[in-house]
């Protein structure tokens, strides 16, 4: 038997143990409910605890509740910000969508010149760059974090020290700086560091445009192009419609090509290009033609227009056709016409397109002349040879790179990463820690624009302010931050500096104009002014020297499609983003010409060894309808290793073969098959429309003499006809009355197949990546698909866009097969999904006649991490494993109108409502609207002649139908192509 | 082999009463487990637990584990579920209807093919639970029950006929089946060696004990179920051909389906008995039961519904053609020459070309070859659905939008899962019950007597 004694010190053992049961019942004032033992227990406890969590460093600042909540913040309502993107040397102006505080969606800032509204698929994909996980987060010095304070000293030490020796051995290395304020400065910096150097290098850069203009009119300018008021234009090698930083250009290109409302003529494109690209796709007569061969084809359209050009161009019979077709073309349309020079292309094809359009009297009308956007406009290719010789040779000390990744994309004969470890002081401030930063000893992580102040300059020079919609969520510090600390400033901000820049350029009330600036996001009027420039005398520099043998085989470096450069690597809607022409998601690959191919003897995936100057790279093979024979295009922008957990190990990298000298486009490689194979993930596997009435087309000439040329002939049953499809008026009017009846219209002789659409679509609905194995499986989730058909010949085919999303059928197949329901109609016409309901038997989509729907045969949304949860729209359900999905109009966007509008006792106004791909569109190709109200634009739309279902002879009576496409080819041409 | 045997004969000469009765039962009662049943019973376990795994990480990780993509989003689910459901018609026609043609040969394969059936039904019956995304809600989200949501599944989506057609089918083939099992559940009880296997029969035989009043009502109800399961033999394979009849696919969209999927199934269902019957006669040395008349007798129905289902593969091309619809033309033209035309060529061999050889008599005699040809047909069978569910959907109106079908090794293991749960079913059915009806055959052994007697056969 245990006495009471032993009781109490076995309890004692126990309680130290942590075993301890509490003998008596909880009393207050019994001084057993605490003994000084459990007390210091606990509080020991506590303190471990306490100690614990102090290891992380807690905020110093002060939260506030929202006592007061912060003006026009509701939650559920967004906001919007105007704020700009800079890409490529041109700024485009951008409103973001935030939501309490998160920015979720760009689309163009009406008011931005760059834009007006359109966006490129870029920009639509940037929001998902800024909550990243992969982004650099932390602040490395010399291998190891540090706070900024400190890293800041260390910089100012570094520039101390080279201050004192007045700059010497201090370089600058930044993309082309389109900032005002940015450049000011680092000009300031260079004024008061005399000996210290200012790079600039971006792979993708203008160095042809600026030596074109040089050799042309002896001095740099910009050219600026008007699409709208040019009744010809001549591409020669340029992919204008898909310029970063500008879907102006494919609006004003698109806004003369409409067919709609009266507008009953419609430009016309030539184009000659080796690699196709979407403006190609888009010409009304289009030649292929070898890189090489481009400038010859210049040379011979310009001595036609008049130009003198020395020497004899060798043009083939085929291509000499197009030239005169072209130059008699541009001829009659004086004033009205435009010959736009790819970047791609030789300086001399640009000067002879300067003198062209000259001699044209297109100057001042279709094209006019500024001052480069660039702040400094400088020969890139000789910046950063420059630099890495003098790394070298041992000149450089401190070497400061501001964004870029040149160690990834600088010219492969530079030695760029060689040449960088001799420096001492590397120091680099990007949003990765990519092939650069881990090269650096010094690393800042960068701040996305999204969390910055800062300014830029569109294409037009118009400039407009960066204002940040979240505070830096990796600790992120701007450019001018960084260059700041250098001279010792540890706290400067880029607000200051960039309102302190704008302060002394704007007369009158600055506070009021900084404001309407933010509000508006353009800085008015302060677009370049025309340049006046005088066109060299031909003699001096137009002479056009002899073509390489075709018989060697070429080529051609492009950005790519989705990557660009590469920097939108670990974007993974960029990298799902099926490119416009290819297909192809997640991989690049080496696109030749079918013929080139069968002469090869080469497949599909196969890898190829591409060789030249004791360089090679192995790459996929991808073949490509209309690229030029004995020419192999390598996309840039792949094949990083230091990415992210996205990009990094996709694709080849083309940079490794790029040298600075030809940048673009090079004969004498070799190619040498492989047995090896890399599967690709394409999209869609069939480019032929099998003779259907997909993408109806016609001829501007049979569109202006047959009204209804878009109507086929095909059997559909008596009952079935004169039925008034998308409307909801008719024979089958809905069963409820509904104040609205949604419907859309996509103009196909606008669509450029650009793919903003796409990306717009997945931002706003919350669409998930599948990554490239279920893509190979043909599994991936975008709402809309834009299918790229071919028409004749495979060497030069017709190319055909079209994006397919969910026509909201009137009697929509997939609503009567759901055993559960989960696809339903409202009496607005649209067809619901309802994913809490939907079980997922897949018949819906296995009887949707559109194959419009997808599945979610995974839990997609398991790898988005907690970061990019906040990308998320709250306003859209997000949708589980087993789930069907599909366009539902935005319907969101929908309510959200309609509750505006009950608010206010009114109708929801025609164009209130606008969809996501809409919005986004650059060549304003789809309305949407209320098509029961016959005065809306949509209802304008559709009563055209030649507006049509897909698939109408199904009766599903689509509400979302087609304007066919119309092209306005030469008729002097059409019969031959080359 | 009994080479002696008339044609005619459906039993063997020489069995008595209880002959029969011994022979048959004595399979359940009295033999020792055969190291052959256990060598099979282990590999049809280890398969049915292939089956196991693969559900296991289909609800881990979702449909996605399998082949199946848009456009082609019904793969080896549904192809497998049509193919079971097919092989399970042979057992209620064999049962219900030949009953009511009084064909006296079907006596000593129906409980065979009736177990045969339920196996089947219960295999195909997984598919559509677990091809759907969400089974764990769809299983019973399907049904018409009450609910505070008010929520009613959709009676217009064929998914929904489906779920009544087979949930009727089983059970109406199950109740057939047990109360045919009754009076031979009573035979077991009285013979059975030991006191539990005597009170398990005995339980099961519901206090059978062969009067005169339960035999009248033992009739009664046997045929009034047979009439019962007679309309649903045609129903259930026409409700399952309304899941593509229904649908707006090129290749679906058919009004032959139902009488050429009824025929396809019977066509299946005796090529699945013959497939079964053939080795368990072997191995169980049940010639005089199974007899070269019933191996006849089912080559000539496989004979007759090869020919409809021949027809209708006729006629879908000829509608194909004469419709003048683009689509249903291509849709031919790609079976014919398109990425899967072997497998279109394969079933045109399977269930056209090579069962004609069924017209000749000596082959219908030719025990191996009929097992040969039962799988053949099999193959066929399970190749048809798969032309008609894959290349359908691959490729039907839009190009853009067309896509291949690769089935991955989940659909394998789920596939062959199903085999394995067929077959460890079966095994069980051997051991435990009498694989044929004793007391129908004893019927039989009296009826040939007569037949002997009144007409002395050489």
């Amino acid at each position: 038997m245990k006495n009471e004694s032993d009781n109490k010190m076995w309890r004692s053992i126990e309680e130290q143990e942590g075993k301890h049961v509490p003998q008596a019942r909880f009393n207050p004032f019994n001084n057993d409910f605490l003994s000084r033992r459990e007390f210091m227990e606990w509080s020991s406890g506590m303190v471990a605890v306490l100690s614990a969590s102090a290891c992380t460093r807690m905020p110093q600042q002060k939260i506030v509740p929202y006592n007061k909540t912060p003006e026009k913040v509701v939650p559920g309502k967004p906001l919007y910000f105007a704020t700009t993107m800079t890409l490529n040397g041109r700024a485009i102006g951008v409103l973001a969508e935030s939501h309490m505080g998160r920015p979720t969606k760009l689309d163009g800032n009406a008011l931005h010149p760059a834009s007006l509204g359109g966006s490129d698929a870029y920009a639509q994909a940037a929001v998902l760059g800024l909550y990243d996980p992969d982004r650099s987060q932390s602040l490395n010095m010399a291998g190891s974090p540090m706070y900024w304070e400190n890293a800041a000293a260390s910089l100012n030490a570094i520039a101390k020290n080279h201050l004192a020796r007045r700059g010497e051995g201090f370089r600058i290395l930044t993309e082309p700086v389109v900032s005002p304020s940015l450049a000011a400065q680092i000009d300031a910096f260079v004024a008061a560091n005399p000996a210290a150097q200012w790079h600039q290098y971006e792979p993708v850069h203008r160095d042809t445009e600026r030596e074109g203009a040089l050799m042309a009119f002896g001095e740099d300018v910009a050219s600026v192009y008007a699409f709208k008021p040019a009744e010809v234009v001549v591409s020669l090698d340029s992919d204008f419609l898909m310029e970063p930083a500008n879907p102006r250009y494919a609006r004003d290109f698109a806004s003369n090509r409409t067919m709609l409302q009266g507008s009953h003529g419609m430009s016309r494109l030539y184009s000659a290009e080796a690699s196709p690209t979407i403006t190609g796709a888009k010409a009304d007569n289009r030649i292929v033609a070898r890189a090489s061969e481009v400038e010859q084809i210049a040379a011979a359209l310009a001595q036609a227009c008049g130009v003198s050009v020395q020497g004899t161009p060798s043009v083939t019979a085929a291509h000499k056709k197009w030239v005169q077709a072209a130059a008699e073309d541009l001829k009659k349309h004086e004033g009205a016409s435009l010959v736009v020079p790819g970047r791609w292309q030789t300086p001399l094809v640009h000067a002879l397109a300067h003198a062209m359009n000259a001699r044209l009297r297109n100057v001042g009308k279709t094209v006019r002349y500024t001052a480069p956007v660039e702040v400094h406009s400088v020969a890139q290719s000789d910046s950063i040879k420059r630099l890495a010789l003098d790394m070298q040779a041992g000149k450089v000390e401190t070497v400061l790179i501001l964004g870029g990744n040149p160690v990834y994309n600088a010219p492969s004969d530079v030695k760029f990463s060689e040449s960088l470890s001799k420096v001492k002081n590397r120091i680099h401030c990007g949003l990765y820690v990519d092939e650069t930063a881990s090269q650096c000893n010094y690393h800042i992580p960068e701040a996305h624009f999204l969390e910055s102040w800062g300014d830029a300059r569109a294409y037009d020079g118009t400039a407009s302010l960066i204002q940040p919609l979240i505070a830096p969520l990796y600790g992120g510090k701007t450019y001018s931050e960084v260059l700041a600390a250098f001279s010792g400033d540890a706290n400067a901000k880029s607000y200051d500096q960039v309102r302190a820049y704008w302060k002394g350029k704007a007369g009158g009330d600055f506070e009021r104009s900084w404001t309407r600036w933010l509000n508006e996001g353009v800085v008015e009027g302060s677009a370049s002014a025309d340049k006046r420039v005088a066109l060299r005398a031909e003699g001096s520099w137009a002479k056009v020297g002899r073509a390489p043998t075709a018989t060697s085989m070429e080529v051609i470096f492009r950005p790519d499609a989705t990557m660009f450069d590469g920097r939108f690597s670990n974007n993974g809607w960029l990298q799902e983003m099926p490119k416009p022409l290819s297909k192809l998601t997640w991989d690049n690959a080496a696109f030749v010409s079918a013929a080139t191919a069968a002469a090869l003897g080469i497949k599909n995936e196969q890898v190829i060894r591409i060789v030249w100057g004791g360089k090679s790279v192995d790459a996929p093979v991808w073949i490509l309808p209309g690229h030029a024979d004995n020419s192999v295009t390598l996309p840039l922008g792949y094949g990083r290793t230091h990415a992210g957990r996205l990009g990094t190990g996709t694709g080849f990298n083309a940079y490794s073969l790029r040298p600075s000298g030809s940048t673009w486009s090079f004969a004498g490689v070799e190619i040498a098959k492989t047995d090896k194979q890399y599967r690709l993930a394409n999209t869609q596997s069939h480019a032929n429309m099998e003779g259907r009435p997909i993408v109806r087309t016609a001829t501007l000439a049979k569109a202006q003499k047959d009204h209804h040329w878009t109507h086929i002939h095909m059997h559909v049953p008596e009952r079935l006809q004169n039925v008034d499809v998308g409307t909801a008026g008719g024979e089958h009017a809905p069963v409820a009355p509904a104040q609205y009846q949604w419907g859309m219209a996509i103009n196909l002789s606008a669509c450029n197949g650009c793919n903003s659409c796409v990306v717009a679509c997945q931002a706003e609905n919350n669409i998930p990546n599948v990554g490239k194995e279920e893509v190979i499986r043909g599994r991936e989730m975008h709402w809309i698909n834009l299918d790229r058909y071919y028409e004749g010949d495979t060497a030069n085919p017709d190319t055909h866009f079209q994006p397919r999303m969910c026509v909201q059928c009137e009697t929509a197949p997939c609503e009567v097969v759901c055993p559960v329901g989960a696809t339903a109609h409202d009496n607005e016409g649209l067809n619901n999904m309802v994913y809490n309901r939907c079980v997922g038997t897949k018949y819906c989509s296995n009887n949707c006649p559109y194959k419009v729907r997808h599945f979610n045969f995974f839990e997609y949304t398991k790898t988005i991490t907690p970061s990019m949860k906040m990308v998320q729209n709250p306003d859209v359900t997000v949708r589980g494993r087993g789930v069907m999905e599909k366009c539902t109009y935005c319907v969101q966007r929908i309510s959200e109108a309609r509750i505006t509008a009950k608010n206010e006792g009114r109708k929801i106004r025609d164009g209130e409502v606008k969809t996501a791909c809409q919005t986004a569109c650059p060549s304003q190709a789809i309305f949407f609207g209320d098509i029961s109200n016959p005065n809306s634009l949509v209802s304008k739309i559709k009563a055209e002649s030649h507006n049509y279902g897909l698939l109408e002879e199904l009766n599903t009576k689509p509400r979302t139908t087609y304007l066919g496409k119309v092209t306005n080819p030469n008729t002097a041409l059409s019969a031959e192509k080359s | 082999m009994s080479q002696d045997l008339t044609p005619e004969s459906v039993i063997g000469p020489g069995q008595t009463l209880s002959s029969v009765t011994d022979k048959i039962n004595d399979i359940v009662v009295k033999q020792k487990i055969r190291p052959g049943w256990v060598l099979g019973f282990f590999i049809s376990f280890c398969l049915l637990n292939g089956f196991f795994l693969t559900v296991a990480l289909l609800f881990k990780y979702g449909v996605g584990i399998w082949g199946i993509t848009v456009p082609v989003g019904w793969g080896f689910d549904i192809i497998n579920f049509v193919w079971w459901i097919g092989i399970g018609h042979a057992g209620t026609l064999i049962s219900a209807i030949l009953l009511l043609f009084r064909q006296d040969w079907r006596t000593s394969i129906n409980r065979f093919a009736e177990a045969m059936t339920l196996f089947a039904v219960a295999c195909a019956a997984t598919y559509p639970i677990l091809h759907m995304g969400r089974p764990e809600v769809g299983a019973y989200w399907v049904l018409p029950y009450p609910n505070f949501m008010g929520m009613w599944p959709q009676f217009r989506s064929p998914l929904m006929w489906d779920v009544f057609a087979i949930s009727t089918y089983g059970l109406t083939s199950l109740l057939f089946w047990l109360v045919g099992l009754v009076p031979d559940f009573a035979t077991l009880r009285d013979h059975s060696p030991h006191l539990w296997q005597r009170k398990i029969y005995g339980i099961c035989s519901l206090g059978w004990r062969g009067s005169a009043v339960h035999w009248n009502r033992y009739e009664t109800i046997y045929l009034i179920l047979a009439g019962l399961a007679t309309p649903l033999v045609l129903s259930v394979h026409t409700i399952v051909s309304f899941d593509f009849a229904i649908g707006i696919v090129p290749g679906w969209h058919t009004t032959i389906f139902p009488p050429y999927f009824v025929a396809g199934a019977i066509y299946s269902g005796f090529a699945m008995v013959l497939t079964l019957m053939i080795p368990t006669r072997y191995f169980f040395g049940l010639y005089d039961f199974i007899t070269p008349r019933h191996l006849n007798a089912m080559a000539k129905v496989m004979l007759l519904t090869g020919l409809i289902v021949a027809y209708g593969y006729l006629i879908e091309g000829f509608i194909g053609w004469y419709s003048s619809s683009e689509y249903e033309r291509f849709m031919l033209i790609n079976r014919f020459v398109g990425p899967y035309r072997y497998f279109y060529w394969a079933l045109l061999a399977c269930n056209v070309v090579i069962p004609q050889l069924l017209w000749f008599r000596k082959l219908r005699r030719n025990v191996p070859f009929l097992f040969l040809i039962s799988l053949i047909i099999n193959t066929g069978m399970w190749l048809e659905r798969f032309i008609i569910i894959v290349v359908s959907l691959s490729a039907d109106f839009l190009p853009a939008a067309w896509g291949m079908y690769y089935p991955t090794t989940f659909d394998w293991t789920m596939f062959i899962g199903t085999i394995g749960l067929f077959f460890s079913l079966l095994f069980i059915f051997i051991r435990v019950l009498p694989l044929i009806s004793v007391f129908e055959m004893r019927v039989l052994v009296t009826e040939e007597d007569h037949k002997r007697k009144g007409k002395p056969h050489a």
